[in-house]
């Protein structure tokens, strides 16, 4: 698989190493109410999804950084890369 | 039809016309008391010891293409009880048991071999850990043995005891471990499930359950509507899939795992190796191939087939402790979905839906496990209480934090 690095261009997966679900940079807030349930559903339940699956992987041999990869799982084929720092922004996440 | 050798000969005396088929091809009847989903494995083993061993009837097992085209027919047929912590090797050491009375038992030539399974053992550390290994085997009822470099050299005579790199400090030795031709196993439960009345119903996907005020009533499926008192899922890598429809989210995810066979070699191996310093496993088949693998892709994947960079770290692997083996031709290769769980051990468990029963999560160890699987998934459904040596097999383990994680990875399903 060749991932398109938004800094780096096309780069071979074997540089990467795969950190699972996107759905990570979601992490639940530790004061709410029902933070143990939030993170035992975030530690450890996934949703899996046959078809198109955003994850994470990091650029562990190359630049370090992290990406958030669109991918089909039935195909491997990649949509769509961007920096999870991006995407952790839009999301509000940190500032 | 029992199978023996009389039977052989007679049958090629007179042509081979007197054999049948191993299993009916039934048409699925409207209402059973057990449907279990997936004929894996798993699937046909748990049918199977529900009819023989808790007497139940009334039973189909709905496979979405044909029985034994999923990971039981796609596994590297390697069988072992080498395992470390209480949750697990209790149920390992009952699977290996189960095993070694399995052709006896279904009246069919599984090919069971117990060539013996060999751990190299690359440094001081590593040596530690395996004879700790070995002693929870013994504790347990199961078969251990440390053995030294001469020891392995006198045996294995072509392994790299000289490489600087990964030099071969001993090996932790089950005798009793060892291979099973994998379809056969799937074959033998089939035609025995099928002698004692259960509907094995190929190409009938599930394709939803029917659940009304929390109890499940059944599945649909591409044939129509089948109701059910208990519904069992055993569908390995499809385990997320299909208890998506149920609304349920799992501690699993499903990864692909590639396996490679070599052209036909003389016999050079007479067991199974496993490389300590990297990922490779190797046997030999009795046609004389090379069957290895190595490590997880690592990637979420329902595909069914890997990338070239697994294959090279899978070969280096190889190469580092069996240097002949780059004389050898790759003859084919092929992936499976495994149901990698989040501490690398199974699930044997109710679910929050009554009726309603799972088994998965075997991640890429799920073979060895068939007998013993089946056997305690057959015990949870017809009593619903868990085997004795399935406890531990909980779905509220993650929760509570009672994890059975044999490589103290954490819940990354990739690393396990
Ligand atoms: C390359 C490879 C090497 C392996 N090596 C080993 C090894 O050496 N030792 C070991 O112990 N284990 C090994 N394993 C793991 C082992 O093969 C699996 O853990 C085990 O086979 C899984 O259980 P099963 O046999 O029931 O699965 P499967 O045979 O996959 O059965 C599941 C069945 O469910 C069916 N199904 C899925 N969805 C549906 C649906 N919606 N409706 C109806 N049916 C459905 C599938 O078609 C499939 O036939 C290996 C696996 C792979 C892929």
């Amino acid at each position: 698989m060749i991932i398109h690095h938004p800094l780096l261009g096309p780069r071979d997966a074997a540089e990467f190493t795969y950190m699972g679900d996107a759905k990570l940079i979601d992490r639940p807030d530790w004061q709410s109410e029902t933070a143990a349930q939030e993170f035992y559903e975030y530690g450890y339940l996934r949703d899996n999804p046959a078809g198109w699956h955003k994850e994470l992987w990091f650029h562990e041999a190359g630049d370090r950084s992290w990406l958030v990869v669109t991918r089909n799982t039935l195909t491997h084929e990649i949509s769509n890369v961007e920096l999870a720092r991006d995407v952790a922004r839009a999301r509000g996440r940190s500032k | 039809m029992r199978y023996s050798g009389f039977k052989v000969i007679k049958e090629a005396l007179t042509g081979h016309k007197g054999w049948t088929p191993a299993w009916r091809d039934p048409e699925p009847q409207a209402q059973y008391d057990y449907i279990i989903i997936g004929g894996g494995g798993h699937g046909l083993a748990a049918a199977y010891y529900l009819a023989k061993e808790f007497n139940q009837k009334r039973i189909a097992v709905l496979e979405k293409g044909w029985i034994g085209g999923g990971n039981v027919g796609r596994n590297t047929t390697i069988i072992r009880s080498n395992y470390l912590l209480d949750g697990n090797e209790p149920f390992y050491e009952f699977s290996l048991k189960l095993w070694e009375g399995l052709e006896q038992d279904l009246n069919y030539n599984a090919m069971v071999s117990q060539r013996g399974i060999l751990n190299l053992i690359h440094s001081d550390a590593q040596r530690d850990a395996f004879i700790r290994r070995g002693n929870a085997m013994i504790l347990n009822g199961a078969d251990a043995e440390m053995l030294s470099t001469e020891q392995i050299k006198e045996r294995y005579p072509f392994l790299n005891t000289l490489d600087a790199r990964f030099p071969i400090k001993g090996g932790l030795a089950q005798h009793r471990g060892g291979t099973v031709r994998h379809d056969a196993v799937a074959w033998g439960y089939a035609r025995g499930a099928d002698t004692r009345g259960v509907d094995i119903i190929q190409n009938c996907e599930v394709t939803g359950f029917r659940i009304e005020n929390g109890k499940c009533l059944g599945v649909e499926t591409s044939r129509g509507f089948i109701g059910a008192n208990k519904v069992g899922c055993a569908v390995a890598g499809s385990s997320g899939r299909l208890m998506a429809k149920a609304d349920m989210r799992l501690p699993i995810e499903s990864h692909v795992l590639q396996a490679f066979v070599s052209e036909g070699l003389k016999p050079v191996l007479p067991g199974v190796i496993t490389f300590g310093a990297g990922h490779f496993y190797v046997s030999q088949s009795d046609k004389g191939g090379l069957v290895f693998g190595g490590d997880l892709d690592g990637y979420n994947s329902y595909a069914q087939r890997g990338n070239l960079p697994t294959v090279e770290d899978v070969c280096e692997g190889g190469m580092a402790i069996f240097p002949a083996l780059g004389r050898a031709r790759l003859l084919r290769m092929w992936g499976g979905i495994m149901d990698m769980s989040m501490d690398g051990s199974p699930i044997i468990d109710r679910t929050h839906i009554d009726g309603l029963y799972f088994n998965g999560g075997w991640c890429y160890g799920g073979f060895k496990a068939t007998p013993a699987s089946g056997f305690c998934f057959a015990h949870l459904l017809a009593r619903d209480t868990p085997h004795p040596t399935a406890t531990a097999y909980r779905f509220d383990r993650f929760e509570k934090g009672l994890m059975i994680d044999e490589k103290g990875m954490g819940n990354q399903p990739n690393l396990h």
